[in-house]
């Protein structure tokens, strides 16, 4: 009888032990492991690389119609104005190449970063718009068009590179990335899906018509040509536009959470190549 | 003003084989603004691609093309060196060419 | 013949009013009330950052109702509104601690 009682007390205690460790701070590296080997795990044969080419990597067929694309991807045009754009200088003479290091190439797999003097995640789209403002222009509208264009050319000047993303010992980074996690795995809208629903539960598999991509790597290839919208759209528009599609009122372009969810989401893929500007059905 | 087209044609023995992008709205006409008013049709009207002063390929386009279109054919009696043209009129009378070498 | 007609005819038009609970027609402080408890319930949902949008499409059609007079669908519209939101506010909630059984580990 005692022997029982201690025993069914030893596993509850055992099976106390998950819920603690969920209540302590995160281990974004650890966590980082983990979300990795979920994904190799599953997609035992596919490359560690070939996963930022989201619903590519998951479908044959998808996979030939966007090697036929790419032979002239869509996103060239942006590409272009976006170079233009970047050399072009601001009415006060300066240029976006002042506001980065390396005058702004090849530094797109930096970003998001940490900026500890506002205690904020800074998005490349974010720091743009600052560089902007701070030399008297307004900043650009953050889903397409002029932003969209910009981001393109400067994700084309890092294309291979790693993605590279830093937590540096800081409380309040640590809190905003595990916010952004907090935000990936929430339910919301009244479809009562979370980023996880459909990217983590469900990768290579259908909803409705469209093939889902899987969540390690799902950035590395912004900003994209999306062919539903017939043009460019950055994070930001993609964020606003899942968040409508499950019904949940999208928060601002760049608010707090979205921020964090992109500064979470290019942590994990750290290591995986800068595949960007993209092209998706 | 930039071009609006990009083409690439690789020679491979006898045959060439042309791809090309065009940057143009290819506006339907039965789209709405956010307005609600119907933006008025603006697309391209007729492709050509010419080589050695002879059609060799005429596209006949209309709404049903979406933004942006992307072409690829191949023809033969082309060789390396080679220039390649390529021009484009639509519906409201605005135009665009290049000459490209065929690789 | 006639006389299940005239019957069929008496029993649908309590159906096609709508009225299955309530034995009158709306008015419009029954509106007034119904909109502002919808209202007040999307106003928190909006506040946790778990606004849908059917909710606010459900509190849009309440107001279109009632500004054209028909009450009856107005009140339903409002109702439903606050009932969406009141299920956001509630996902919001259980979402808090519910989101952990979604995370790799």
């Amino acid at each position: 009888m005692l022997r029982k009682l201690l025993i069914a007390l030893a596993m509850v205690a055992g099976a106390a032990q998950p819920l603690l460790a969920a209540e302590g701070a995160s281990d974004p590296k650890a966590e980082f492991k983990a979300f990795r080997s979920y994904f190799t795990n599953r997609f035992p044969k596919l490359a560690l690389d070939d996963f930022v080419n989201g619903p590519y990597s998951m479908d044959e067929g998808l996979r030939k119609q966007w090697k036929a694309i790419d032979e002239f991807p869509p996103y060239d045009f942006a590409i272009d104005k976006g170079k233009a754009m970047f050399a072009t200088p601001f009415k006060n003479g300066k240029t976006y190449g002042d506001c980065f290091p390396n005058k702004g190439i090849g530094v797109r797999q930096n970003y998001p970063q940490f900026d500890a003097k506002s205690g904020q995640v800074i998005t490349l789209d974010v720091a743009l718009n600052r560089c902007r403002e701070a030399n008297g222009e307004q900043p650009f509208d953050y889903t397409k068009d002029d932003m969209a264009a910009l981001t393109a050319y400067m994700a084309f000047t890092s294309r291979g590179k790693p993605m590279d993303i830093k937590i540096p010992d800081d409380p309040r980074a640590l809190a905003a990335y595990e916010n952004g996690k907090r935000y990936f795995y929430t339910r919301r809208g009244q479809m009562n899906f979370s980023c996880a629903s459909c990217h983590v539960q469900s990768p290579g598999e259908r909803i409705r018509a469209e093939i889902l991509a899987p969540a390690l790597g799902i950035l590395n290839a912004m900003p994209i040509y999306r062919s539903e919208w017939s043009g460019m759209g950055t994070t930001s528009r993609r964020f606003v536009t899942c968040n409508s599609q499950t019904r949940a009122v999208p928060l601002e372009p760049q608010a707090d959470e979205y921020r964090d969810v992109e500064y979470f989401l290019s942590y994990v893929a750290n290591g995986l190549p800068i595949s960007g500007p993209g092209a998706r059905p | 003003m930039a071009s609006t087209i990009r083409v690439r044609a690789i020679a491979s023995g006898d045959t060439t084989q042309v791809q090309s992008l065009i940057s143009h709205p290819m506006d339907s006409g039965f789209v709405k603004d956010s307005k609600g008013q119907l933006i008025p049709p603006h697309h391209i009207e007729v492709v050509e691609f010419e080589h050695a002063g002879k059609v060799v390929f005429t596209a006949l386009w209309g709404p049903a093309v979406s933004k942006d279109p992307y072409v690829k054919f191949s023809f033969k009696g082309a060789k390396k060196g080679d220039d390649l043209k390529v021009s484009w009129v639509d519906n409201k009378g605005q135009s665009d060419s290049t000459v490209a070498k065929i690789q | 013949m006639k006389r299940s007609l005239a019957l069929a005819m008496v029993l649908a038009l309590p159906l096609t009013l709508g009225l299955a609970p309530t034995a009158r027609a709306a008015n419009e402080a029954d509106y007034k009330t119904a909109y502002s408890a919808a209202e007040a319930a999307a106003k928190e949902a909006a506040s946790l950052r778990h606004q849908w949008t059917v909710t606010v499409s459900a509190l849009a059609a309440a107001k279109k109702a009632a500004d054209g007079g028909d009450f009856d669908r107005a009140v339903a519209a409002a109702r439903e509104a606050e009932a969406l939101a009141k299920a956001s506010i509630f996902q919001a909630i259980s979402e808090k601690e519910a989101w952990k059984a979604m995370e790799i580990r």
